[in-house]
């Protein structure tokens, strides 16, 4: 995890051209780069070898239910926002080892198994999925309990922001306080400067390891006209949101924790799960356990799971969120209500993915708001 | 650093058949060091080789923390291999975890003591506290239901505290069978009829959810405040320490917030359903 202030370290200006200096210098370093790319016509994250894996050219076009990328004609690099993916799957893995053990007799025992930690480099992190990162910071270290692996992967990982100059339509991160500029805790942050003719890149350094990696690429210092230049973007991108979230939603649900409206998203949700798949902030897990064929060595692993899923409440005797009404109601005020009392930040960064990625395009921000609209109605 | 969700060796000292789908296991650390300090109302989460990981509570006596003592019914796979093993058999345990019962504040007051079936196996760990240091305690009533004589959990003890003069222990049954001459009818009515100062009580409750809430409202009834009032809740767990997200209520997390809450502090979400 890096510093919380950007300005301190420097400004400066760079060519495209160097983004692939940036990445080479990265690699070299020992840092395994991931970062946007263009596979089944979804921009994901994957591992980048040079900047010619990078989508040039790129726009897309989402709305509930609805993800299409098409190329725009221009030589631009970041004018897409954030896919299906998020980096989530790299520090918290959708399938991880939690232990092995192995039978002799009666008994049994741990075996050891060290894992590597990686050393990822995140290239073209969005604001919105770097405040994921910070809240799930505070999930996997509550204070009392931390997870060792989360913990090292996430310390260990460098960051590189891209800051948005044009939102999707689903994006809502400006009524969230999440972006679109990040304004810190990152180690470079890149705003993309194309108008007129003029195309370059300005580096906001972060921390002491985006130095670093930074003197290994050709820039030239910031002017100030050019230091105003990620505030103006971001504030056009702001302005071109169309989606927001009603303000004080975490009061609101919890006075409408019985609402007519739950039983109305009831009708449309299909409990699939892709919302809590896609959203950069959810957490939650199960535990499999597994036998080899001889049944003397076990394993548990740890694998994504949804409050979706009848099993997820599941005790003794029957689920404690049996309806479909009860379990949308789960998500939605565990992202926009009850994740305050947990962990004092929103479990929400406004990234959009669950709009675009429902089936049939269930609004978290329209919910709020149609419950906002006609509150106390039962 | 260590991995909270990696469970540790301990060793099966002794197995106890407590009833006929009910039984107790003796753990103690297969490293040998015996020492495992916990709060009345804590639980374990308890890994069978190769078939899964549930929370259980701790029934044992607290003063005695060389030994951890489990008893659990048997209602699904996990529990059914737990049943399977015999002294000497290895089982993996986390904790312990979660909030306990108010055993401190409970000091000059009145103890009313509600639950039913293997909801006395969470409590036992408080009696024992209580017993311990019985002079500090007002009057102390145990109310227990099961659903037949031969459901009666730990019979053997509760007739023992019945036999002393400072306890008042109430048993009834859902339905009556063999020799039976006690009480038969819901926990509740013992609640109603039961010989305690509701002004000077704190009550504990620990059983199934519908009975608790029965239990909750006969309290107050008979003018138990909510703030003197605890619940031990259960839900589906598969961390016990915050992370799989299983357990919520609301903003509670069962595992951490709890299982032990005072009632006060639940009460809104406890009268959702489905919550
Ligand atoms: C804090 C707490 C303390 C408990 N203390 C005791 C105790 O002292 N003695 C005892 O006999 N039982 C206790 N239970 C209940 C016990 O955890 C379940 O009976 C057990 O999980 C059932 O597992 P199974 O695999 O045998 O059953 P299955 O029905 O096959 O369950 C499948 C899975 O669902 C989950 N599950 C099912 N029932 C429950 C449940 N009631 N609570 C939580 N998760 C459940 C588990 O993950 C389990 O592996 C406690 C539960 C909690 C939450
Ligand atoms: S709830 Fe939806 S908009 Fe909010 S962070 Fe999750 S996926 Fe993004
Ligand atoms: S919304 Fe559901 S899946 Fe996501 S963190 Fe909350 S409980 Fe877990
Ligand atoms: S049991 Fe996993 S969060 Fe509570």
């Amino acid at each position: 995890m890096t510093a919380n202030k950007s300005e301190a370290l420097g400004t400066f200006v760079i060519a495209p051209s160097e983004l692939g200096s940036l990445i080479s210098a990265l690699r070299e370093d020992g840092y395994e780069v991931i970062g946007p790319k263009l596979a089944d016509g979804a921009i994901v994250h994957e591992p980048l070898e040079s900047a010619d894996d990078l989508p040039v050219g790129y726009d897309d076009e989402q709305e509930g239910g609805t993800y299409r990328v098409a190329k725009n004609g221009a030589n631009t690099y970041f004018d897409y926002v954030v896919g299906p993916h998020s980096w989530k799957r790299y520090l918290f893995p959708p399938d991880q080892q939690l232990c092995q053990m192995r039978r002799q007799g009666k008994t049994f025992r741990l075996i050891e198994t060290k894992q590597e930690i990686p050393r990822y480099a995140f290239f073209g992190v969005r604001s919105c999925d770097l405040h994921a990162m910070q809240v799930q910071d505070k999930v996997f270290d509550n204070g009392e309990f931390a997870d060792p692996g989360y913990m090292e992967r996430r310390k260990a990982a460098f960051v590189v922001v891209v800051n948005c100059l044009r939102p999707a339509a689903t994006c809502f991160c400006a009524s969230m306080d999440t972006g679109p500029r990040a304004t810190g805790g990152y180690d470079l942050a890149l705003t993309e400067l194309a108008s007129k003719g003029r195309h370059e890149f300005l580096v906001e350094v972060g921390s002491s390891r985006g130095e670093e990696i930074f003197a290994k690429v050709s820039g030239r210092p910031a002017t100030e006209a050019d230091q105003s230049a990620p505030e103006t973007a971001s504030a056009k991108a702001a302005n071109a949101m169309k989606r927001e979230m009603v303000p004080d939603v975490q009061a609101l649900l919890k006075r409408n924790l019985e609402h007519r409206r739950w039983d109305d998203v009831a009708k449309r949700c299909l409990t699939c799960a892709n919302c809590t798949l896609v959203c950069p902030t959810c957490f939650c897990t199960t535990v499999e356990d597994y036998t080899d064929l001889t049944g003397s060595t076990a394993e548990r692993r740890r694998r994504w799971d949804s409050c979706f899923t009848m099993d997820f409440s599941y005790v003794h005797g029957g689920s404690v969120r049996r309806e479909t009404y009860a379990r949308y109601r789960q998500w939605m005020t565990h992202k926009l209500s009850s994740w305050f009392d947990q962990f004092d930040v929103s479990g929400c960064v406004g990234c959009g993915r669950c709009i675009t990625w429902c089936p049939v395009g269930i609004d978290i921000t329209e919910e709020a708001r149609a419950i906002r609209d006609s509150e106390g109605s039962r | 650093m260590n991995d909270p969700m990696t469970p540790s060796p301990f060793r099966v000292e002794r197995v106890r058949k407590e009833l006929s789908d009910t039984f107790t296991l003796d753990l103690v650390p297969a490293d040998g060091k015996r020492d495992f300090p916990f709060l009345p109302g804590q639980f374990n989460m308890l890994y069978a080789f190769g078939v899964g990981e549930v929370p259980i509570s701790i029934s044992g006596d607290p003063s005695k923390p060389d030994t951890i003592v489990h008893t659990t019914r048997v209602v699904g796979a996990v529990t059914r291999a737990m049943r399977n093993l015999g002294v000497g058999h290895t089982i993996g345990v986390r904790g312990p975890y979660g909030t306990a019962w108010p055993v401190e504040e409970m000091q000059g007051a009145d103890v009313v003591i509600v639950t039913g079936g293997i909801g006395l196996a969470p409590l036992r760990p408080a009696i024992y506290s209580i017993l311990e240091n019985r002079s500090a305690f007002g009057n102390v009533s145990i109310l227990y239901g099961a659903r037949t004589p031969e459901d009666i959990l730990y019979r053997k003890e509760l007739e023992k505290w019945r036999g002393m003069f400072d306890m008042q222990v109430d048993v009834t049954v859902d339905y009556a069978t063999g020799r039976w001459a006690g009480k038969v009818g819901v926990v509740t009515k013992l609640i109603q009829r039961g010989g305690f100062h509701p002004q000077d009580s704190i009550a504990l409750i620990c059983g199934p959810e519908i009975m608790m809430k029965f239990a909750v409202q006969a309290l107050q009834d008979r003018g138990v405040t909510d703030d003197r009032i605890y619940v031990s809740m259960e839900r589906n767990m598969k961390c016990g320490i915050g992370f799989c997200g299983h357990c919520q209520l609301g903003g509670d997390f069962v595992c951490r917030d709890g299982p032990v809450f005072r009632f006060d502090t639940l009460a809104d979400k406890f009268a959702i359903s489905e919550l």
